[in-house]
């Protein structure tokens, strides 16, 4: 280890690190407390998940899209089947429709019952995180009940869901429901009664209405800042044009904001879930998609927990994809974290972090250069790289070669 | 000499005082963990902790100094397991009772958190250096308070040695309401002292892993935590000897069950207060020791004065 400056320290927070429950790196450099600067480095956990998409079938891709994220799972399949019918122009039952957003909502709910705890401990208030996770238990139990798994549900399939849902499951989630809807309002008031709460949320990674609509933070990060944007009510897909609630937003514009948003979503998400089992009609729950999916494009908007989830899927008449594209909430938001820290203290750093809900899984990408003269040769060598960029700035007009022939002199001299 | 040697290796000296440690550490555990709707640890948890770390090996960092890397942690075991020879446990007397060691416990109390600075310093990671800065710019928004609080009750008693505050308030039970503002500041600076909840920054997990002592494995990682739970003990013993010494002048047996409960009560409230509120931040924290406790207690103080001219 070198010599830190007298007066700079550079902490790396991650990839390994208690606040973080995913690895990704973040190098702050701190003037005592304070925050002086900070590099976000991306790819720890990539997973190759898209080409690994376009070597799998249509039906294999959905399994392997719901593992992108282990907390919005749903989403992430939904959002791809909801593409790829379009490809294939389906007409989806009403029902399975309201399965998909009754499942869609309860998830949510785990969501941010799950960030509520996370947030509590990122603050050092354990208290808060044991609670929301207990109570979080409840919806986990109604999400086994009625798909059979706890996470990675299983429930979408091309051309609607794989179960359907009985009176009796129907009224369990009532009742858990109606549990909950009484935690949460308990949460409700501690978040806006409780002082040392409150002292360490207001005023913590504020980002403005303008920075938010510049910086393109999505969900309920740009929520909190005022900007009125759930795709839920801008662009409804499932069951949700059937469907009234209100768009939480929030003028605090900070990390308290954020937790308001979502405190208050919470309740709004128990609405939609009363009204998708009395609204539920009856009928199949299934049609049935021939296996090869015409050519085409399309894309495919979804409101998941943590914001705007995009798929993009082409196909070319075959029985798998051509391409398939995820750009999943946190690569939107992440950005915002940077201008978020700005000369904030070392202590608000966990909170920033933890209040756009990061999924870095999901949003990891890795790079890979493209040799542009020869499609074919996929990777190009450093030497080859070297050469392109030199023979670019010549095309530029600069040329390098004299500096780089006296940089080599000088170092044979040595 | 023997009676001198098995009062500072048995009881009440290090044997005894480990033990105890070591229950109240549970004990405080597994209050933390009722309150918070879980099950909490078996009886036996921090004792088991403590040998397996005792078994552990000891890594000390390369660029450490390793001679004060090691030296911190038993010079804080040392001092904390020192101040408890002078508080009255059993009877009105202790072993080495002078006139001024309320004065000399005070500052041998603050021992430990100089030592883990020292020890965080020369282990020279980042996040070590950070916590133990941290660690002493707490220990001057706390200890001010602190001592006022404390001092306040001895003035009230006239006397700076903790034997005769200890008579005094076992003679006039009832004065010790006056100190009620003084108990509730000594209660709030003792959980800056233990480094617990909202005053856990230099150790905050989620910022800096575990601050001063990041480095630390092994033996003496066990020292160190043994420490935290003596000093845990020591402190709100302090506390009941001076503000509510009830029950010494009973029978030895009862008097010694009685002080331990009411240690216990103590250490309760410490674990109630950690349970209900999150961390605040180092700016916060001195802010709020030096806008509100150190008024506080500086009205304490006055009060004792003008109490003292009237009742005396």
């Amino acid at each position: 280890m070198h010599k830190p400056e007298p007066d700079k320290f550079k902490i790396p927070v991650g990839p390994q690190h208690p606040a973080l429950k995913e690895p990704e790196g973040f190098s702050v450099a701190l003037k005592g407390e304070k925050i002086m600067g900070l590099e976000i480095r991306l790819g720890y956990n990539h997973r190759g998940i898209e080409k690994a998409c376009e070597e799998r079938t249509y039906i294999q891709d959905l399994y392997l899209i719901e593992r992108v994220c282990g907390i919005c799972s749903h989403s992430h399949s939904t959002c791809f089947v909801q593409a790829v019918e379009e490809i294939a122009a389906v007409e989806v039952p009403k029902r399975a429709l309201y399965i998909r957003t009754l499942i869609g909502e309860l998830e949510r709910v785990h969501s941010h019952l799950l960030w509520l705890g996370v947030a509590g401990h990122e603050i050092g208030f354990d208290t808060l995180l044991m609670y929301a996770w207990r109570d979080r238990e409840i919806v986990m139990d109604l999400l086994a009940l009625i798909t059979g798994n706890r996470v990675n549900y299983g429930m979408n399939t091309i051309g609607g869901v794989r179960r359907d849902i009985s009176k009796e499951q129907a009224e369990e989630v009532l009742k858990g429901i109606n549990i909950l809807e009484e935690r949460t309002k308990y949460y409700i008031e501690i978040a806006t009664q409780e002082t040392t709460i409150i002292k360490r949320l207001s005023g913590v990674g504020i980002i403005s209405h303008e920075d938010a609509l510049k910086l393109d933070a999505v969900g309920p990060t740009a929520r909190a800042s005022g900007v009125n944007r759930d795709v839920r009510y801008n662009d409804p897909y499932a069951a949700y044009g059937e469907i009234t609630f209100n768009v939480i937003t929030d003028t605090h514009n900070d990390v308290y904001g954020r937790t308001l948003v979502r405190v208050k979503e919470l309740m709004e998400s128990y609405q939609i879930i009363r009204q998708c089992l009395k609204k539920i009609p009856d009928g199949p729950i299934l049609t049935k998609v021939p296996r090869k999916i015409p050519i085409g494009e399309a894309t495919s908007r979804y409101e998941a927990p943590r914001g705007e989830d995009v798929h993009y899927v082409k196909s070319n008449g075959s029985e798998k994809p051509e391409r398939v594209k995820i750009r999943a909430p946190t690569l939107a938001n992440i950005q915002a974290v940077k201008h978020m820290l700005k000369d904030r203290f070392l202590a608000d750093m966990p909170i920033v972090i933890a209040a756009i809900d990061p999924c870095f899984s999901c949003t990891d990408r890795s790079v890979s250069l493209e040799n542009p003269g020869d499609r074919n040769k996929e990777i190009m060598t450093w030497h080859a790289l070297r050469t392109y960029s030199i023979e670019w700035y010549k095309k530029q007009g600069i040329d390098f070669t004299e500096l780089n022939n006296n940089l080599k002199n000088k170092l044979e001299r040595r | 000499m023997i009676k001198a040697l098995f009062s500072i290796l048995i009881f009440p000296g290090f044997l005894f005082v480990s033990v105890f440690g070591l229950f109240a550490e549970f004990f405080d555990r597994k209050i933390y963990a009722r309150l918070q709707n879980r099950v909490g640890p078996p009886w036996f948890q921090t004792f088991a902790d403590f040998i397996k770390l005792l078994a552990k090996e000891d890594i000390v960092p390369c660029e450490a100094n390793p001679r004060m890397f090691g030296l911190a942690p038993i010079f804080a075991l040392a001092s904390v397991i020192t101040v408890f020879l002078y508080i009255p446990l059993w009877k009105t007397e202790t072993l080495f009772s002078f006139n001024g060691d309320i004065i000399m416990v005070l500052y041998l109390l603050t021992v430990p958190t100089l030592a883990f600075f020292i020890g965080g310093w020369y282990s020279t990671s980042l996040f070590a250096r950070i916590g133990s800065v941290r660690c002493v710019t707490q220990l001057f928004a706390y200890e001010v308070p602190l001592f006022m609080s404390i001092l306040a009750a001895a003035l009230l008693a006239n006397s700076w040695s903790l034997v005769d505050i200890v008579i005094f308030y076992t003679r006039h039970p009832l004065y010790c309401l006056f100190n009620l503002i003084g108990f509730g500041i000594s209660l709030i600076a003792l959980l800056g002292k233990l480094e617990k909840t909202p005053f856990d920054i230099p150790e905050a997990e989620t910022e800096i892993v575990a601050g001063a002592f990041t480095e630390y494995s092994g033996r003496l990682l066990a020292i160190l935590r043994l420490t935290i739970d003596i000093e845990m003990v020591v402190g709100s013993a302090l506390l009941v000897a001076v503000f509510f010494p009830f029950g010494l002048t009973l029978a030895p047996i009862t008097g010694f069950v009685v002080f331990m409960a009411e240690i216990m009560f103590v250490i309760a409230l410490l674990s109630l207060l950690r349970t209900v509120v999150a961390r605040l931040r180092i700016d916060q924290m001195i802010n709020f020791c030096w806008k509100y406790m150190v008024p506080l207690a500086i009205f304490q103080l006055l009060l004792n004065l003008t109490l003292k001219r009237i009742l005396m």
